[in-house]
Parts: C-alpha cells; sequence; structure tokens
C-alpha cells in the first residue's frame, strides 16, 4: 500500500506514467496473487456495482482510483491512505462479482492453470489444484480459504502472506461454478477421492473400538472408499519388530 | 568458541527441525543397531563421527551440498536410528514434548484450526518416500511446509511412531469435531456434495454409537 501511495502522491492524478493501470499493480503484489485483473468494461459498468456504495467508504474517490480518473475533487492528503484502502476493498468486492461471470471464471481458469492457487497439501489428494473461496460473501469476517476439489475441504494458504487476504474478495460461489463449467477436475478427483489414509501401528489398522482408535474415518469417506497401502502390508521393516 | 557435537550440528540444519536428539546411549547399544544396513567394517566408524564432536563438513558452506560419504552414511545413520528410537519410553517423550510446544507445524485444514502435527513415515523402508505430517484431529497426512523439510526420508521417522505416541498420551489426542465444510452456490449446497456429506454423518454418528455402547 505504501507503493500506491508514493505513486499516487507524486502524480496527483493517478493516471500512470507507465501503462500500468491500477488494477495491474494490484495483482502483481505477492499478497495479491489470488486475484485476477478485473476487465475494465465490468468496473466501469454501473449495473455491475450496485449495492457496492453503501459498502466502501469514500465509494467515489475509491472508484475513481481503481479505474485510473483523474479525481473530480481533489483529495487532501491526510485522506489518501483511507481512499487507498477503500480502493484495495472496491477491487476486492468488483472482483467477487466478476469472477462469477463467464468471463472471470476465464480469467481465473488462466491462474489456476498456471498454479497460482497451489495445489491440496493433503497427501491423498495427489496434488489437486486448489481454488480461493471466501465463507461469507460479506467483507470483514473471514480470510480466504482454499477449496480442494477432490477432498472437498478448505485450508489456510500456506504461505503468511495470504493470510490478511478478505475471504470474501473470492466469495462463496465462485468454487462451485468454477468446477461447473470444468467437469475434468471433478471426473479426475472421484478416482483419486477412493483413497484413505489410516494410522499404523507395525503394519496393522488399530481398531476403532481402540480407546485411541480412529474416529474421522468418515470424513474421508466415500461409499467407494478403499485404504491407502492396503496391499503394502503397512510396508513396515521386518528388522524395527 | 564451544564446540558442539554432531548431533547438535546435525539438528541445527534448516528442515531438520522435525527430528529429536537421540540419546547417544541408545546410538551406542548395539542392539538398536540390529538390522540397519550399514556395512560392518564402517559402523565403528559412523557411530564415531554420531556420537562425536563438532562437524569437520560445515566450513564447505551450504549444509545440503554434502559430498563427503562417512557424513552422508552418519546422517543416513542418524535417520535410521532416530525412527526406532521414537519407538522407546524416551524417544515418545522427546516426540511428544515437540508436538506440545507445536515445533513440527500445524495442520493446514481449516476447519483443524492450527492443531499441530507430527512427521510421519509412510513406508519404513528408507528411499521410498518423503516424510509426511500426521494430524491427531482430522486422522490425516499432509505434505510438509516449508519446502525444505519435504525431501526428508520418511523411513526416518517410521509408520508407527505417531501411533505409539498417542497410545501411551492419549489424553493428548485433540477433541474431534463433527464440523464440516460443504461447498455452496449462492447459498445453496449442491445437492450432490450435501449428499455425501450427509452419508459421511451417518456413519460418524454410526461408529460413535458402536464406541459408546463398547
Ligand atoms: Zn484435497
Ligand atoms: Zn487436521
Amino acid at each position: 500500500m505504501s507503493e500506491s501511495m508514493a505513486y499516487y502522491e507524486s502524480d496527483g492524478t493517478g493516471a500512470s506514467s507507465m501503462d500500468e493501470t491500477w488494477a495491474m499493480k494490484f495483482c502483481m503484489q505477492s499478497c495479491n496473487q489470488y486475484f485476477c485483473e478485473v476487465a475494465d468494461s465490468f468496473m466501469s459498468d454501473e449495473f455491475n456495482l450496485t449495492g457496492l456504495s453503501q459498502l466502501v467508504p469514500r465509494y467515489k474517490e475509491a472508484l475513481e482510483l481503481i479505474l485510473d480518473l483523474e479525481h473530480e475533487n481533489s483529495v487532501p492528503i491526510p485522506e489518501i491512505p483511507l481512499i487507498n484502502q477503500s480502493g484495495e476493498l472496491l477491487y476486492g468486492l468488483i472482483h467477487a462479482r466478476y469472477i462469477i461471470t463467464r468471463q472471470g471464471l476465464l480469467a481465473m481458469l488462466q491462474k489456476y492453470k498456471s498454479n497460482d492457487f497451489g495445489t491440496c497439501p493433503r497427501v491423498l489428494c495427489e496434488d489437486t489444484g486448489l481454488l480461493p473461496i471466501g465463507r461469507s460473501d460479506l467483507p470483514g469476517y473471514e480470510t480466504v480459504r482454499l477449496y480442494c476439489p477432490c477432498c472437498r475441504d478448505i485450508y489456510m494458504p500456506t504461505s503468511e502472506r495470504f493470510l490478511a487476504v478478505d475471504g470474501a474478495f473470492f466469495g462463496s460461489s465462485f468454487a462451485g461454478m468454477f468446477l461447473d463449467i470444468m467437469p475434468g477436475i471433478e471426473k479426475r478427483a472421484s478416482q483419486i477421492r477412493k483413497q484413505q489414509f489410516q494410522l499404523k501401528m507395525f503394519g496393522f489398522n488399530i481398531s476403532p473400538l481402540a480407546k485411541f482408535g480412529p474416529r474421522m474415518r468418515w470424513l474421508r469417506q466415500t461409499p467407494e472408499s478403499e485404504d491407502f497401502q492396503k496391499s503394502d502390508g503397512g510396508g513396515i521393516d521386518p528388522s524395527v519388530l | 568458541m564451544e564446540e558442539r557435537s554432531w548431533i547438535q550440528e546435525f539438528l541445527s540444519i534448516p528442515g531438520n527441525e522435525l527430528f529429536c536428539e537421540v540419546d547417544v546411549e541408545f546410538i551406542i547399544d548395539r542392539f538398536n543397531l540390529t538390522g540397519i544396513n550399514t556395512s560392518p567394517e564402517r559402523m565403528q566408524d559412523i557411530i564415531d563421527v554420531v556420537t562425536g564432536y563438532g562437524n569437520e563438513f560445515d566450513s564447505y558452506g551450504d549444509p545440503d551440498m554434502v559430498d563427503d560419504p562417512t557424513e552422508i552414511m552418519a546422517r543416513h545413520f542418524y535417520g535410521m536410528v532416530h525412527a526406532r528410537f521414537i519407538l522407546s519410553t524416551r524417544g515418545i517423550q522427546k516426540m511428544l514434548a515437540k508436538y506440545l510446544n507445536g515445533e513440527f507445524g500445524k495442520c493446514p485444514r481449516a476447519l483443524c484450526r492450527g492443531q499441530a502435527v507430527v512427521p510421519i513415515g509412510l513406508h519404513d523402508i528408507p528411499h521410498v518416500s518423503f516424510v509426511k505430517l500426521y494430524c491427531p484431529k482430522c486422522e490425516d497426512i499432509y505434505h510438509p511446509f516449508p519446502l525444505r523439510q519435504s525431501s526428508i526420508d520418511g523411513a526416518y521417522f517410521g509408520t508407527t511412531a505417531p501411533a505409539m505416541m498417542f497410545q501411551a498420551y492419549q489424553k493428548y489426542i485433540p477433541r474431534h469435531s463433527s464440523e464440516q465444510f460443504v461447498l455452496k452456490v449462492f447459498g445453496f449446497k449442491i445437492h450432490e456434495h450435501a449428499e455425501l456429506a450427509r452419508w459421511q454423518q451417518k456413519k460418524r454418528a454410526e461408529l460413535e454409537q458402536e464406541r459408546s455402547g463398547h
């Protein structure tokens, strides 16, 4: 943010000396790796912004900022940080709407293909690609999570830089819509999903009725579930026994 | 400057925070080494290196770029002894302390809410698979993060240690939760997802009922 502030002050108009738009700069920050660039035409269509003015302080200035327009009224310097903040909030909320349009889904598909969202940390998901998700569609409730189409669970981003990104900027519906246009993902996942991990002791399963026995198998279970490494006999090195 | 033992040097290599400090008495007891695949002629040399002081190779700079055969064998030997040590009473206690300190990291699953994990191997034979992390809350396994941990041989931790630890210290098994994420689109659960979640909740209820009747 300090970066955009500096540029803002020196320039005064918000128009970039390079051909970089505000949105491009925003998306290039490493903490914003999950965001796609919202098409200018989408952001400038007032219909797409319905209701956002109530959620964003200094809405008008924020919109001018992210559209790289000159401010109609001059902005006092002490208010610049607030307007920058509002710009990011507004961009995030527009982004959440954009990525469930056809054009936005395609933009996110490009990012998915270049692995910008990472892969599932769960071993048995075999590097299934993740999708950013917010459990709340209202800003300020929860930071972004990552949804895995294979285990159908949500994960914390591994890198700390994402731990302040609002989940509402991706929303709750995007992942489901994305999977709907990409049926190949579910096809692959339905095969992988059959495997389940089972904790072993010297190669033996532990009874679910034992006091310390497994109690969470249901979480990854499907009617077709089978044990991971079943034929392996636990793979125990006989010398350990 | 105080000289550090070979083991302390080894443990300070980035990524090796997953290992605990194996007691020297355990290493020099030949009974514990039965079946570790090191040529008998070299065995004593390697034990001497591992239980000795200092490390003549750290002056080479990058600790990951080790090409000295004795050092490579020493590290592999330590890993294989470590796998056995953490099945002993002392070893379980040391790994438990690290687990309770959160030194192995957290479960990445959002609904596990930062639950501490423990390292686990998928195989007890070396050179087959890398180390993973076991979460006792969701009872599943995850790839380690940071990446520097992800190329450590899983056999140095073995398949059995987490089960041994939680059998010995059942009070440290975290409370399990029935909470589950179900994907929605515009506020509605996707039918097929909701169906599976219901089926899974039924399985859970059946197990809990069976356990309480036991
Ligand atoms: Zn997964
Ligand atoms: Zn977990």
